[in-house]
């Protein structure tokens, strides 16, 4: 797991820390929340807006 | 080895940590809602059959889409932490205050009505300031502490014209005048396992809307209240969130939480949240 790239700004995003599938990171260059889609190989998503049912 | 089932989508801090020591016990298989479809027998699109699991933990954000999934693995024969019905209680708001109401749990006065102006008549009866909530939704979202007549008839109105048609069953509560905070309790099996105290200068004392929190005991009666709570909601083998208000000399609780964020209870309790949550699941798949 190394970067990929930011699907919003196309800036490679090579996240801090061993991510999960599912994890949300912040891409650095353009603040797009993203969403690690797939970890081998590296992946992102943009990340859903937040909904209405979400939450505990 | 066990093998637990863990239905998520997003992974937060709370997730990564209850992973992280669920595979420490069990083999872990990750289920995404949003990749399976459900028919009446066994789901589609999962990596791993329910006959494989031993248990599943539902931990996804999304209410509707954990409900739905939870009920669905409880009815392939699969054990749910929670169960879809702790879900169903928990996330409904009318169904909480009255699962409350009906194990004598004290809870805040609460009324329901379907038109602005039956809402309006009510709260013209019980007096101001009330508390207008949505009856599904967390974090404190779309919560109105209502002063007055006008703010009352123009909350009732926004809810009516631009909510979804759930936000026409208007959920009506007596103001509570809390001390400044609220507290919550993390009930794992029938145990208050970590306790903490939110307090804000805002009547909201929500943590995720920035409330300061620090530890706080969870023996003697606040205890008690909390696992009369969990009990109450059906919750008694799992996993909850129990929040308090200190109301004068009495605890009321005002809501339980059936998918219990555990980051901040961590850090403010000292508790391993994580490691309770993840052997209550271990105890259910045995």
């Amino acid at each position: 797991m190394t970067s990929a790239e930011c699907p919003v700004c196309e800036a490679e995003v090579e996240p801090e820390w061993e991510v999960e599938r599912g994890e949300i990171i912040d891409c650095g260059d353009c603040g797009a929340e993203l969403e690690v889609a797939d970890t081998e190989p590296l992946e992102y998503i943009e990340a859903p807006e937040l909904e209405e049912d979400w939450g505990e | 080895m066990t093998r637990v089932g863990f239905l998520c989508s997003r992974v937060r801090k709370d997730e990564k940590l209850l992973l992280e020591e669920l595979r420490d016990r069990a083999d872990v298989e990750r289920i995404d809602p949003r990749e399976v479809s459900l028919a009446l027998d066994s789901p589609e699109g999962a990596e791993v059959s329910p006959e494989e699991l031993d248990v599943v933990v539902d931990r996804a954000m999304s209410y509707s889409r954990g409900l739905y999934t939870a009920r669905f693995f409880g009815s392939y024969g699969v054990p749910v932490v929670n169960t879809s019905d702790v879900a169903r209680v928990c996330g409904d708001k009318v169904e909480t205050s009255l699962a409350l109401r009906e194990a004598d749990v004290r809870t805040p006065d609460t009324r329901v009505a379907f038109t602005p102006e039956s809402a309006l008549e009510t709260v013209e009866a019980v007096g101001y300031p009330v508390v207008v909530k949505p009856i599904v939704g967390s974090w404190a979202r779309l919560l109105a502490k209502v002063n007055d007549r006008d703010s009352a008839e123009a909350v009732f109105e926004h809810k009516k014209v631009l909510g979804s048609y759930e936000h026409s069953v208007f959920y009506v509560q007596d103001f509570v005048d809390k001390p400044g905070r609220d507290i919550r309790v993390a009930v794992v099996g029938g145990e208050a396992v970590a306790a903490m105290y939110r307090e804000s200068d805002d009547w909201i004392t929500n943590a995720s809307v920035g409330a300061e929190t620090t530890a706080c005991e969870t023996d003697g009666r606040l205890g008690s209240v909390a696992v009369d709570a969990a009990r109450a909601v059906g919750a008694e083998d799992g996993v909850v969130g129990v929040d308090i208000m200190e109301d004068g000399d009495e605890l009321s609780v005002h809501e339980v939480n059936h998918s219990l964020e555990f980051k901040a209870l961590t850090e403010a309790s000292g508790v391993n949240v994580a490691g309770r949550y993840a052997d209550r699941v271990m105890e259910v798949a045995e």
